[in-house]
């Protein structure tokens, strides 16, 4: 009988607590639903806003990636360019005359008329031709079939990016221009090629003839210095703390230092360059050297950091084993720690030169946005790097410069891409489960 | 003619090498016991040779430019360089360099061709000067090496203490690089105190920085005021992480705890393409897509916005911090040990009740570190708002005003022709050093209690 | 603790709490509890022995669905609890944890306050209508944990700030708060010193009278002094359950007295 009144009893003690979560079961897991759809609300913000950056760069840069061409016969005029007068002549009025023929009510004395006429063709066209007879001066005299880039605002009329039913006071090419176009289509002597020009060239005022070339020259001199320059200094840096320095205030120091390294601002790196390796020790402005130098500083603690990460991942037994044969801790550390830590290194160091790559602040002080048409032959000589590149045209008013910057986004994206699937893959390929 | 100098060391650290291993090896056939195994010995030379001689060959080579062109410009005939500032006396250096190097425009006085003559052979006695003296210290501390060799010379123990010095000198640069940043900045910044009060720039509240570049000018014509240009940056980095912090934190719980792994497999990677993006391409989009998009919206509900906003500047760099934030909470609510959601869990906690009274809370700690280092980077973040910022200076708090920021001015007082004796480049140094003590006192701060944190659950 | 007379301990023990059948649990591809069939009483306790990485642990996790909560983890079978399939998919886990508690090995007092960490289980599911309930919650489970002495004048500091022996009581406290039916306890003495544990031993004699509890032990000596009844795992398989008198003199299964007797384990 005692069982029974006990069992009673302690049901009703019971009760309350199954009771009272029963009851706000519901709620609670409301509140639970609530909180999993903020997590995932905000995943979603995340991943809309990576996909709304990518989209809108792609679609207004993929237009940059051909570039409206116009296929010319040119009668290399003797009388305009003399042979003996190289490289100069009257290369503008040979081109215009081969634009005359297709538009017979024009008159090339009219200055303005002439000038509309040739506006269609870049302002490049010109030296187009004029290398091309340099090169060859047989051509003189005859006639030479030439594809040239048209100017800007023809391209983005070729590409559709100019609307036709604007009216005509708020586009740039009036009614009269797009009629003389559209004759040049109609005879078919409008293509869109592939843009070749925007690897291959170097910068320029004209967008339908500015390219990567320098940006790109600038940008692998001063990724070579800076991987030149920080890998040695990184690894040995990391090999003597995470290995030979005695724990003391000294090596506390520096490690304390190297952290905080790793969040300085990259603009006040900007200043140190400008300030010290410019201004102190006199190194040219816009060099790549400098740039590298500079980013040198800034990569270092990202490669001293994966490297002691690398090393500790090593485990304490194969030391012990190389020295339990007599190996001295130089022997280990060179002969087998670092050797089974290089994967994870060299991942931490093409992390880290891929961060340098698209750093931009620090160039822009130490002036590696200047305005250079010819691709550097030294890392002394004035350059532009990708980043700084892409924040010259972004700030360029010509309509052109708005695809090219975007398509030098993708440029820059495509080594980053690159270099990180690279570091996955080494990472993959290579790393030892201890 | 620069590689000739490495072709040099290179040549003779494998002759030193080579010459070194073969004494050590006619040592042992000889009958010795030789102390060190022979390729020590040759590591020695090597090393012996190497590490001077290239530091000589680095120093030279990176103090010629400047030391020529001093020679160059000190040589010009009297008179030319009269009553020229430092800005035109640059500007004839750079003349006369590219015409050394074969781009000549227009017609230059003939006094900068000569210049340009002198220029080109001061460069060359110089790269022959390097060549003699490389190639007399390698032979000279190669002879050294080889009259080392012995059978009871300790080649290891030398080539170990010439790395291990190596290794120290490669451990210093970091603190170098420090000190550097210091100097430097305190170095300008008290020129620039000179010239402008100190009180005048912490507490003035007006920045024109607009300095005369002609000398008859008066520089107090510019005002200095930094306080508005301090506002900016708050006024960004708080509408930045008024969309990080939110956005990441429930991003980090829901990945956390609540996400399928094949989810949480997908998401990580691009949070991580998210952080890969260099802030050039979020400042571009910033002008392309953000700020016009606030300004339509703007315009659709009636109120006036300006094209360069503090919101849309604020609103880019909070997509930018996103996943800084999530991976450093990520972390934070990882460390958090299992047998504290066990406990949690067997009380009968639902796991979004686990979450947030004790997972959260335990994590805490971590989180705060990882928000304050995304404060410091949010002020120390340039290329977005120098994009997407303005360049006045308001004091406002509203952010679809037009804004300015710190790093703004640092870029854009600097950028062009800068001289070291004007006060508009001075007063960047000045902001820059602001700049550094804010975020070193915060990354200090930061870093010191992520380290705390983890020591607890470690 | 074996004065009881025979009889009534068979008396009292005679109903069961948990019924398991056929259990089976996997992780991943590890078959780690084979077919596990055992009944256990009401208000008394049950001691899980065997060698490490038997499963007995595995075991007991089932036994509140803590095994849910690891994603490569599945179990087979049929568990009931007053009659009760708790794998029943219309069985909230959150609903049978506030029935079944369970304190861990390690103390895993929150990093709250005395206080908060014993009226965190009420706080959640709302057991107190106001604060004085609350008080009178906190004070009769430390009280009946036997910390209320040790811990009345200090309800505001965290509990992480007591001895090891003291967390371990606390977290029983914190589970006794839900007023629960069954308490587990998986290996609660292991990181205590002898002192604390016979403290807890103490507590977990006292507790039986109202509570059905499930102790999973290393020592054979505490599942001797605490448990009415003893199941012997090994693994992955119950090897023999019953009276711990009449596991620990006269163990019918040869894998069990070589156990007890120290050949193994």
């Amino acid at each position: 009988m005692t069982d029974i009144t006990s069992e009673d009893s302690r049901k009703a003690l019971c009760n309350p607590t199954t009771e009272a979560v029963r009851n706000s079961l519901s709620r609670r897991n409301r509140k639970q639903v609530l909180l999993q759809s903020f997590g995932i609300a905000a995943i979603l913000f995340a991943m809309g806003m990576l996909f709304i950056l990518l989209g809108s760069i792609i679609s207004s840069g993929y237009h940059a990636f051909t570039q409206t061409h116009i296929q010319l016969e040119v009668y290399v005029d003797p009388e305009e360019i003399p042979a003996d007068g190289l490289p100069r002549g009257g290369f503008n009025d040979v081109l215009a005359a081969a634009m005359a023929v297709h538009f017979p009510g024009i008159d090339l004395a009219d200055r303005v008329a002439k000038r509309e006429l040739t506006s269609i063709l870049s302002n490049g066209a010109q030296f187009i031709l004029r290398d091309k007879v340099v090169s060859d001066p047989s051509l003189i005299g005859q006639t030479i079939s030439l594809s040239v880039p048209a100017s800007d605002p023809y391209d983005q009329l070729n590409k559709g990016l100019v609307e036709r039913d604007t009216p005509e006071q708020f586009r740039r090419i009036d009614d009269a221009a797009i009629a003389r176009f559209d004759r040049l289509k109609e005879l078919g002597m409008v293509s869109a090629p592939l843009n070749t020009a925007l690897i291959t060239n170097a910068d320029s005022r004209f967008p339908e003839l500015a390219g990567l070339k320098g940006a790109l020259v600038g940008s692998f001199w001063a990724l070579l210095v800076c991987f030149l320059i920080s890998f040695p200094l990184g690894i040995g840096a990391a090999i003597y703390l995470e290995e030979f320095a005695p724990k003391n205030r000294y090596s506390d120091l520096i490690e304390i230092n190297i952290n905080n390294l790793a969040a300085v601002p990259s603009v006040v790196f900007g200043l140190l360059a400008l300030a010290v390796f410019i201004g102190w020790f006199g190194l040219p402005r816009s060099a790549p050297f400098v740039g590298g130098l500079t980013l040198a500083l800034m990569t270092m603690p990202t490669i001293i950091i994966a490297t002691r990460a690398a090393l500790k991942a090593v485990p304490p037994s194969i030391r012990e084993a190389a020295l339990g044969v007599g190996a001295s801790k130089h022997q280990v550390v060179f002969g087998h720690v670092l050797p089974l830590a290089m994967p994870g290194i060299l991942t931490g160091t093409i992390i880290g030169l891929a961060q340098a790559l698209g750093e931009t602040a620090p160039l822009l002080l130490i002036g590696m946005n200047a305005f250079i048409t010819s691709a550097a032959t030294s890392p002394f000589d004035s350059a532009t790097a990708l980043p700084t590149q892409i924040f010259i045209w972004a700030d360029s008013p010509e309509r052109g410069f708005v695809s090219r910057t975007s398509a030098a986004i993708l440029v820059l994206l495509m080594f980053l891409v690159t270099m990180n699937a690279v570091a996955i893959f080494l990472r993959s390929k290579f790393e030892r489960k201890w | 003619m620069t590689a000739v100098p490495f072709i040099i060391l290179l040549l003779a650290a494998i002759v030193g090498y080579a010459i070194n291993i073969q004494a050590a090896r006619a040592i042992r056939s000889g009958g010795d016991r030789l102390h060190s195994l022979e390729h020590f010995h040759g590591l020695f030379s090597l090393l012996l040779v190497v590490v001077p001689a290239l530091t000589l060959v680095l120093i030279w080579l990176a103090l010629q430019g400047s030391i020529v062109d001093g020679l160059v410009m000190s040589s010009l005939p009297s008179g030319v360089l009269d009553g020229l500032g430092s800005g035109q006396i640059q500007l004839i250096g750079a003349e006369i360099r590219s015409i050394a190097g074969g781009r000549i425009f227009g017609t230059p006085e003939n006094w900068k061709l000569e210049a340009a003559d002198r220029l080109l052979g001061y460069r060359q006695a110089s790269g022959w000067l390097l060549v003699t003296v490389v190639t007399l210290m390698s032979l000279g501390l190669i002879f050294f090496a080889r009259s080392k060799v012995a059978a009871e010379f300790r080649a290891r123990q030398g080539v170990e203490r010439i790395t291990l010095w190596l290794m120290i000198f490669c451990a210093v640069v970091a603190i170098f690089t420090t000190v550097g940043i210091v100097a430097a900045l305190t170095f300008e910044t008290l020129k620039f105190f000179q010239r402008v009060p100190v009180t005048e720039f912490l507490f003035g509240l007006n920045w024109e920085p607009q300095i005369p570049i002609r000398e008859d000018q008066i520089a107090a014509e510019g005002a200095f005021g930094a306080v508005p240009v301090f506002l900016g940056t708050i006024v960004i980095a708080t509408v930045a992480l008024l969309i990080a912090v939110p956005v990441g934190l429930f991003t980090a719980i829901y990945l956390n705890e609540f996400s399928p792994t094949s989810i949480r497999n997908v998401v990580k990677p691009i949070l991580e393409i998210l952080a890969g993006v260099p802030t050039v391409v979020y400042g571009f989009f910033a002008i392309l897509v953000v700020a016009p998009a606030i300004r339509q919206f703007g315009q659709s509900i009636g109120v006036e916005v300006a094209s360069n906003t503090a919101l849309a500047a604020g609103g880019v760099m909070g997509i930018m911090l996103i996943p800084f934030i999530s991976s450093f909470a990520d972390d934070a609510l990882s460390a958090v040990p299992r047998s504290l959601r066990d406990g949690a869990l067997a009380l009968g906690a639902t796991r979004g009740e686990m979450m947030l009274n004790v997972l959260f809370p335990a994590a805490i700690p971590g989180i705060v570190g990882g928000i304050l280092l995304a404060v410091s980077r949010a002020i120390g973040e340039t290329m977005i708002v120098v994009m997407a910022a303005g360049l006045i200076a308001r004091m406002t708090i509203n952010p679809l005003d037009s804004v300015t920021a710190v790093t703004v001015q640092i870029v854009t007082l600097l950028i062009g022709d800068t001289s070291f004796d004007n006060p508009k480049t001075l007063a960047a140094f000045a902001l820059g050093m602001m700049l550094f003590i804010a975020t070193l006192v915060i990354n200090v701060f930061a870093l010191r209690i992520v380290r705390k944190y983890r020591e607890i659950y470690d | 603790m074996f004065d009881t007379p025979h009889s009534a301990i068979d008396e009292r023990l005679s109903d069961t709490k948990i019924a398991a059948k056929k259990v089976q649990v996997f992780y991943g591809d590890t078959h780690a509890i084979k077919d596990v069939d055992i009944n256990i009483q009401p208000r008394s306790v049950t001691a899980f022995i065997g060698p490490s990485g038997c499963g007995k642990s595995t075991f007991l996790r089932c036994l509140n669905r803590m095994n849910d909560t690891i994603d490569i983890c599945r179990v087979e079978g049929e568990i009931t609890i007053d009659g009760e399939d708790i794998y029943d998919p219309k069985v909230d886990p959150v609903q049978l944890r506030a029935k079944v508690g369970m304190v861990f090995q390690k103390p895993n007092p929150f990093p709250k306050s005395i206080y908060d960490n014993i009226a965190y289980g009420p706080r959640i599911h709302g057991l107190a209508k106001n604060k004085a309930e609350l008080d009178e919650i906190v004070s009769s489970s430390l009280q009946k944990a036997g910390l209320w002495n040790e811990a009345k004048d200090r309800l505001d500091e965290p509990g992480t700030g007591l001895s090891g022996g003291q967390q371990q009581r606390l977290c029983i406290a914190r589970a006794i708060a839900v007023n629960p039916e069954v308490i587990l306890m998986d290996e609660p003495c292991s990181a205590l010193d002898p002192i604390a544990t016979a403290k807890v031993e103490e507590l977990i004699d006292e507790l039986r009278t109202n509570y059905t509890i499930v102790i999973v032990t290393h020592s054979m000596q505490q599942a001797a002094r605490v448990s009415q009844r003893t199941a012997f795992f090994h693994l992955g398989i119950l090897v023999e359950e019953g009276l711990t008198q009449d596991i620990f003199t006269n163990p019918q299964d040869k894998r069990t007295q070589d156990y007890i007797t120290g050949r193994f384990g």
